[in-house]
């Protein structure tokens, strides 16, 4: 067996004391910075009555307060700011409840170390300056695409920035320039799979050799499809806007769960109702604290994600702690075609539309690999008016009110009243019929 | 001079038709004109009926979303020519029909029944009455 490869391979394969050593170090550092810098935060702490004194090291965290999307959008767009501006180089931003974003912002020492986790998860996945990367996560603010691309660029890979869609393209790119790992969603990945063999190529006819894919839930069996589709082997990725994006944890060829670049960002699992922290091997909401980023640095912010993590030796020398994939949600979000979906994003496109919120319901389902999107609307007496074409054209106004606010397109179905199925008296607002977990 | 027409918003799926007809037949209530219209995943079901306010109540109460129009019903010449002539005079008179169906009623032998959806009731009344229409009440529809 050849020699394993790390990106990193002191940080990759530190002992446990020492890494707690070096959170400990700069997690002081910190909290000490988030005081100094960022107005909000320090409001938080002086009401929980904690200073940067009570806090020595990483067994001290838990008297951080917590920070939530709530406080990002509170704080939109700069309450959370730690840099000044002019330091600033680059912001990424992700889609929020109600219509406002999650605008995070980078300094060029934040992109490199963003940039440098992406480049440990695409060694992880067999990758070097050898290798000819395609990236068909979207570029722009999506932190998908910028993230692979600029891991691919530490690496040294030959980086293909397709962006998302285009299948076609994708497709001829692949096979002219011999795209040896593919980065994108899971779904998109089994699409382009399947697209192949109706071409009438086979697994052994691209030159692919692994996929690192993330950005949306997949399952154990999604993975047997995908690699089976296209002859590869595919890895998870684990990012999050507010944190950086993907690359907070990665895979490794164990497949058994994601390492967490630990130096970057100190994961916890808490109980998601008492905030109280679990031990290891327990179920619960995944908590990170980012001690390296400069201009966005979150402490103690809650993922929602619904995780287990690991200190179980891995085969693959890493010491890094492991991630289960994440098992669900604390709150009600959905992730369909790869976009946070809120329930309540679409009340607020319902009442924005009809001055009123009917009762509505969110089918998710996944057809061979994609996700399909319906919302089924129960027509009220306000709404209805005698011609096809009115209804036709509410529909069709509340679809691209959807789109614009989400991002993706979903179906529209307007419905007969009490047609959607209660539950104790209220609609079941979302039926996910895809087996994710 | 208008009748009420009701319209009832249907989904496309298996018995919903006799869903709606058994609501009716049950209060007693007798339909006098219907037509659907469709489109992809639902339908509109217009209706005229003897007892328009006991129906709309009625199908309210078993929860389908129904609106009333506001339609006109027009006496036209069973024979050749006879919707020509009719549309003619709409058209002249500037008047756009949304839609229109025949009633099961009669009011002879030589004539037909018409309800049509129009932009605009009073100009089309006044167009239709000019060229010697006949226009049917509430009373008379529910007479014949």
């Amino acid at each position: 067996m050849a020699e394993k490869i790390y990106w990193n391979k002191e940080i990759e394969t530190m002992e446990l004391d020492k890494m707690k050593e070096l959170q400990s170090e700069r997690l002081v550092r910190q909290v000490k910075h988030v005081w100094d810098n960022v107005p909000y935060y320090r409001k938080l702490m002086e009401e929980k009555g904690v200073t940067p004194e009570d806090i020595k090291g990483v067994e001290d965290l838990h008297k951080l307060p917590f920070i939530s999307k709530a406080d990002l959008r509170e704080g939109y767009p700069y309450g959370l700011l730690a840099k000044p501006l002019s330091e600033c180089v680059r912001i990424q931003s992700t889609s929020g409840t109600t219509g406002k974003r999650v605008v995070a912002f980078y300094t060029q020492n934040d992109v490199d170390l963003w940039e440098d986790c992406v480049a440990r998860a695409i060694t992880a996945a067999g990758g070097t300056k050898e290798d000819v990367c395609q990236v068909c996560y979207g570029y722009g603010l999506f932190t998908g695409g910028p993230g692979l691309h600029g891991g691919a660029h530490k690496v040294g890979c030959l980086t293909l920035p397709m962006s998302s869609g285009n299948t076609e393209r994708q497709i001829q790119f692949m096979m002219d320039l011999k795209s040896t790992i593919l980065c994108c969603t899971p779904s998109y990945a089994a699409y382009i799979g399947e697209t192949l063999a109706e071409m009438g190529y086979k697994p052994e006819d691209n030159s692919l050799k692994a996929g690192i894919f993330g950005a949306e839930p997949w399952t154990e069996e999604m993975r047997q499809e995908i690699q089976k589709l296209l002859g590869i082997k595919a890895y998870d990725i684990y990012g999050l806007t507010e944190t950086s994006g993907p690359g907070v944890a990665f895979e490794c060829e164990e497949q058994t769960g994601m390492h967490i670049n630990e130096d970057n960002f100190i994961a916890e699992i808490i109980d998601p109702d008492t905030g109280e922290v679990l031990p290891e091997g327990s179920k619960g909401e995944l908590v990170f604290t980012s001690i390296t980023k400069e201009a966005f640095p979150l402490l103690r912010y809650r993922t929602r994600d619904i995780c287990v993590l690991s200190r179980k030796k891995c085969s693959c020398g890493r010491t890094l702690v492991k991630m289960t994939k994440p098992m669900g949600r604390s709150d009600d979000m959905l992730i369909i075609k790869g976009v946070n979906v809120f329930p309540s994003q679409i009340e607020t496109v319902l009442l924005k539309d009809f001055n009123a919120t009917p009762n509505y319901q969110i089918v998710v389902d996944r057809v061979g690999s994609v996700d399909t999107f319906e919302i089924k609307v129960e027509l009220s007496e306000d709404m209805f008016s005698d011609t096809i074409k009115s209804v036709e054209a509410l529909e069709k106004k509340l679809s691209a009110d959807i789109v614009q606010i989400l991002g993706i397109r979903a179906k529209i179905s307007l419905v007969e009243p009490k047609s959607i199925p209660r539950s104790e008296g209220k609609a079941v607002r979302v039926i996910d019929r895809r087996k994710l977990v | 001079m208008t009748v009420k027409q009701l319209s009832v918003f249907v989904e496309n799926k298996p018995g919903r038709l006799s869903d709606v007809t058994a609501v009716l037949f049950d209060a007693g209530i007798n339909i006098r004109a219907i037509t659907t219209a469709d489109s992809r995943d639902f339908g509109i079901l217009r209706l005229i009926v003897d007892d328009t306010d006991k129906a709309f109540v009625k199908l309210k109460q078993e929860g389908y979303v129904v609106r009333t129009t506001k339609v006109l019903a027009v006496v036209a010449d069973d024979k050749p020519g006879g919707m020509a002539k009719m549309m003619k005079a709409l058209y002249e008179a500037n008047i756009s029909v949304e839609y229109m169906y025949s009633a099961f009623l009669n009011p002879s032998e030589v004539t037909a029944c018409l309800i049509l959806r129009v932009d605009s009731n009073e100009n089309a009344s006044e167009a239709l009455k000019e060229k010697g229409y006949k226009l049917l009440t509430e009373e008379e529809l529910h007479s014949f």
